[in-house]
């Protein structure tokens, strides 16, 4: 790993994809993301990539769209209004089975809302970015080196199953300046995409990317052929940080920047005694079902806290499914919760 | 230096309060210490006070955003106002007194008043206030070895503005010895 140098999340997303190979990145500005493009207008042209500023968000993702099916690396990044404005084409890179990858630094909503960390995409990010039956990998990275680590991850998992992934994070991760490192410089390795359409000259027949079904048959067995996929990714690429729930009472669930916050009031508490742990889900699609499921026979209560009015609490609750009280707690227009008041109800759910 | 040392500069926009937390940042990170480095970037920073949360701790940091500080930097009323009762019992506030005309009634905090931006302009460094109060706070907590400081302000200062390191070196100076 490199020295570790301080650098705010959105350029740690942005440098990150670089050194995973990603030489086109199509966006359009938005705030809290702005110095991911910012970044990647400086450096792509200087190592030979490709910053594109496109004349609107339906124009970039469409971009990524069409560099993904020739073959080649590429990402956008935005905002929430931006990326309601992507949803179109995000559905059309599922359906294509290309890969792509998409960061949400997710701001206040709904409408223009507030340019402050939200986590309220939740649902658009894990149940509905876009028409139809498809899903994301959605990974939600809690610290800059997250978000740096990440991003090679995203890639690599978009070419293993050929699907878009999705990077939810918001204004605080996006930020914030932490020290990060990254690994010493190799050239990534970036498989094959024996089903591009790109240039042949003839030698081959030729590959076309298309998500078009005019016989809804042809349709349906496509979609039931992607939801297998969808099947092994659920058993093999969830992943999510326990941290003090072997013992705990009371498990705390949090992701991304809330998770941070949550953890600070589980520290607390436990200093007071309480018997309380913490599930950081690292990817919210899948949801990690196991490392929940884990901690029912031994915990009590769960408190879900996030940045929004409550949504991946229903997934919390689906995996309990009745076998314990799921409460919440949430901020939610851009408004960041303190560690007191995390640990105010955690010490409710205590007494 | 506890354990966790969390610190809320705040001012106007232009007078360096996030360069002065980028200092402190990195001396931290070279001193081995987890830091967390967050700005305001909402409708404030476009008129009106500016602010920036550190955190500097020998842990794991938790949430980055400071709303109990341990150590309070005012560069302008409006910031003091906001944020002496939010300063921590037994805390430290360190007050720009040429910018601003109140004093903090608190008793159960430690209030030192620099007139930096005065000292600033009668040295020659006009603008670097804001490193006169963090060579101030530098004295008051030593939340890092000088040579750590040293070499903070030095990554925090690109090759091509290498002519600003050493008037930033004299601030830092001028405010440890008030």
């Amino acid at each position: 790993m490199s020295e570790k140098v301080l650098m705010k999340g959105n350029e740690a997303l942005a440098e990150a994809a670089i050194q995973a190979g990603c030489r086109l990145f199509f966006g359009y500005p938005i705030t809290p993301q702005t110095e991911l493009s910012a970044y990647m207008s400086k450096k792509m042209p200087k190592i030979g990539g490709l910053f594109l500023q496109a004349e609107s968000e339906l124009a970039a993702i469409n971009m990524v769209l069409g560099a993904s099916a020739a073959g080649k690396r590429a990402m956008t990044s935005s905002s929430s209004p931006g990326i309601s404005l992507k949803s179109e084409g995000i559905s059309y890179i599922a359906g294509s089975d290309v890969p792509a990858v998409i960061i949400n630094v997710q701001r206040g909503g709904p409408g223009l809302g507030s340019i402050q960390p939200s986590q309220a995409d939740y649902w658009q990010a894990t149940k509905a970015t876009g028409h139809g039956d498809f899903q994301l990998i959605v990974l939600a990275p809690s610290t800059v080196q997250e978000m740096a680590d990440f991003v090679g991850q995203a890639f690599d998992l978009g070419d293993k199953y050929r699907m878009p992934v999705m990077i939810l994070s918001d204004g605080m991760l996006g930020q914030m300046m932490e020290p990060v490192s990254f690994p010493e410089k190799g050239d990534p390795v970036i498989p094959e995409r024996p089903w591009a359409a790109c240039g042949h000259g003839g030698k081959r027949p030729h590959n076309i990317v298309n998500s078009l079904y005019i016989e809804a048959k042809d349709l349906e067995k496509t979609v039931v052929e992607r939801f297998k996929k969808y099947d092994i990714i659920k058993k093999e690429e969830q992943r999510a940080e326990s941290y003090l729930t072997d013992d705990a009472e009371i498990v705390v669930v949090a992701y991304g920047a809330s998770s941070r916050v949550a953890r600070s009031a589980v520290n607390s508490a436990r200093a007071a005694g309480i018997k309380v742990g913490l599930i950081r889900p690292i990817t919210l699609w899948p949801f990690p079902t196991d490392a929940i499921e884990a901690t029912v026979s031994t915990a009590k209560k769960y408190l879900t806290v996030e940045m929004s009015m409550g949504q991946m609490v229903d997934d919390v609750k689906l995996v309990i499914n009745g076998r314990a009280p799921v409460s919440f707690f949430g901020r939610t227009g851009g408004v960041i919760p303190t560690p007191g008041e995390i640990l105010e109800e955690i010490k409710k759910l205590n007494d | 230096m506890d354990k966790t040392m969390n610190v809320l500069l705040a001012g106007f926009g232009g007078q360096g309060i996030l360069f002065a937390g980028k200092v402190m940042a990195y001396s931290g990170l070279v001193d081995g210490a987890e830091i967390s480095w967050l700005p305001s970037y909402g409708p404030e920073m476009r008129g009106g006070t500016c602010n920036c949360s550190v955190v500097i701790s020998k842990d794991a940091i938790g949430s980055p955003l400071v709303v109990n500080p341990d150590v309070l930097v005012a560069m302008n009323k409006p910031s003091l106002l906001k944020f002496m009762d939010k300063v921590v019992s037994g805390g430290t506030i360190i007050v720009d007194s040429s910018t601003v005309d109140v004093k903090v009634e608190r008793t159960d905090v430690t209030v030192y008043y620099v007139p930096a931006t005065v000292l600033a302009d009668e040295n020659g460094i006009k603008g670097l206030a804001n490193m006169i109060l963090v060579g101030k706070l530098f004295k008051e907590t030593g939340f890092v070895s000088q040579e750590s400081l040293d070499q903070g302000l030095l990554k925090c200062i690109p090759p091509k503005k290498a002519a600003m390191i050493e008037s930033n070196k004299k601030a830092l100076s001028i405010g440890a010895q008030q």
